[in-house]
């Protein structure tokens, strides 16, 4: 479970994250959804510690998260964006997390397979097309089984096929009981995957719980249409 | 393997890889044969390729380290999402960014003494010319660093890159000297001496200046420092250089632990 309490960021004048209170259930897909700059990356990004809170705890399964960021062995991030550096290759990526990461436990290369990138392990990143990046890019998040996978736009830039693969994984993971957070616009693949869903506007939670009570509580069919029920009218039906 | 050099190592195989670090090294063994070739002596040569060290390596590093970290901000981010510690990160990404340029240089600055057989006769000079090229280099990768990790905005990141390199290549001398004829009838042997201090191309031109002797390369704030210091003038540039690489790698690591990525 990761509980994040009174979270608070600001950049300058800006509050990107105004008193944010999440928990976030095991062995359940929760989604972060919200209008753009809404605060989701940032929200994301505090759990890592890539940003750092200005008030507030989170706590990953009962621990606070520290500066030595020996929790993120057991989280697997996939960032919105699939930069790498020019001249190293897939596979000097993957041997630098494993290096990173101490290499041991146990390694998880399916989506290597599935989405095809064996032939592309030897190439240096730079040639490699935005797609095939990206597909580096999930393959890296799932590599070491992790027991908490944070997804920033996990199939933005894939093609459907390469997209419907990285769907099904976050799926079987979730069997599996891991945690996962994901981010995304597109409300039909929300829709597919997401258990929970935390709605955040203006660097605040305006609801969060299951997909099920959010569609029955404003007498909606779908997500998409549901959220956009809470954006316009609240949560009354 | 700590975490640091697990870092270097590949921010260092990525950069003896590109394209960039052997136009650069190739850059110094071009100049350095040319002038070797065109010169009276190897130690006239040295002394022309002391010069094109002095301008180049400052502009190369300042803005390649700028460009190399802004470049690799994403990456940099999926680094910190793993149990690194930031501290460990940063002096990996520095280190890794500093010895592969430093190297490119210093052996593109000794390699045709070597194949041309003109190294043992100049070879103390040579040395001190390439040990410069590396302190210099380091100096002006930690400024990068220290601008990439204040400056969220590449652009303006990069005009500060150039515009730090202008301050101290150009503008400082020029400062110094218009100073030193306004107050030309005052003492100015101290204020002259912590001018000195605060610049490290100035610092290197010195270091060369006591090995060359060339009154050439003699600048208004070098005679000062050198008759104050004497002998040990060296020592003390070459502590102050050790500063320089430190002050900045300690302010830029500051920087690094706050940063919202």
């Amino acid at each position: 479970m990761i509980a994040l309490r009174g979270i608070r960021k600001r950049f300058g004048a800006l509050r990107v994250l105004d008193g944010v209170d999440l928990a976030i259930g095991d062995g359940r897909v929760t989604a972060v959804v919200g209008p753009n700059s809404a605060g989701k990356t940032t929200l994301i990004k505090s759990i890592l510690g890539l940003t750092r809170v200005d008030e507030g705890t989170i706590v990953i399964d009962g621990r606070p998260i520290d500066a030595a960021g020996e929790y993120r062995r057991g989280i697997g991030y996939m960032p919105q964006i699939a930069r790498f550096p020019d001249n190293l290759t897939a596979e000097d990526l993957f041997a630098m997390m494993r290096d990173l990461q101490d290499g041991h436990g146990m390694q998880d290369e399916e989506l290597v397979q599935a989405l095809g990138l064996a032939p592309h392990m030897q190439q240096r990143l730079r040639v490699l097309s935005g797609g095939t990046r990206q597909k580096v890019n999930a393959a890296l998040a799932f590599l070491f089984a992790p027991s908490v996978l944070i997804l920033d736009e996990p199939t933005a830039g894939l093609d459907p096929v390469a997209s419907g693969i990285v769907k099904d994984k976050v799926l079987a993971e979730r069997r599996k009981g891991r945690t996962i957070v994901l981010t995304s616009h597109v409300m039909s693949e929300l829709e597919e995957l997401a258990d929970d869903v935390a709605f955040l506007v203006d660097g605040r939670i305006r609801y969060a719980g299951s997909v099920h009570d959010l569609k029955k509580t404003t007498r909606q069919l779908s997500l998409e249409r549901a959220i956009a029920h809470v954006l316009s009218r609240g949560l009354a039906a | 393997m700590s975490a640091v050099s697990k870092v270097v190592r590949y921010v260092a195989r990525d950069l003896v890889r590109s394209r960039w670090l052997l136009a650069y090294a190739g850059f110094f063994v071009a100049a350095t044969t040319l002038l070797l070739r065109f010169s009276d002596t190897p130690e006239k040569a040295m002394l022309s390729v002391s010069h094109v060290v002095l301008f180049v390596v400052p502009l190369a590093n300042v803005v390649f380290g700028a460009m190399y970290l802004y470049g690799a901000r994403e990456f940099v981010e999926l680094l910190l999402a793993q149990p690194v510690r930031r501290g460990a990160l940063y002096a990996g990404l520095v280190l890794g960014l500093a010895g592969p340029v430093a190297g490119a240089s210093v052996l593109g600055l000794l390699l045709p003494l070597v194949l041309m057989g003109a190294g043992s006769a100049v070879a103390g000079t040579a040395l001190l010319v390439a040990g410069i090229a590396a302190a210099l280099g380091a100096v002006f990768t930690v400024l990068a660093a220290v601008i990439a990790f204040a400056i969220e905005d590449r652009a303006r990141g990069l005009a500060a890159a150039l515009g730090a390199w202008l301050v101290l290549a150009v503008a400082y001398d020029a400062a110094v000297l218009m100073a030193a004829a306004q107050f030309a009838d005052y003492p100015l042997e101290r204020p002259m001496l912590a001018a000195m201090l605060a610049n490290p191309i100035d610092l290197s031109r010195l270091l060369l200046l006591v090995r060359l002797d060339g009154a050439a390369l003699l600048g208004y704030t070098g005679a000062v420092f050198q008759r104050f210091f004497g002998g040990a003038g060296a020592l003390a540039a070459a502590g102050a250089i050790a500063l320089w690489i430190a002050v900045p790698a300690w302010a830029g690591a500051r920087l690094f632990q706050r940063k919202d990525f």
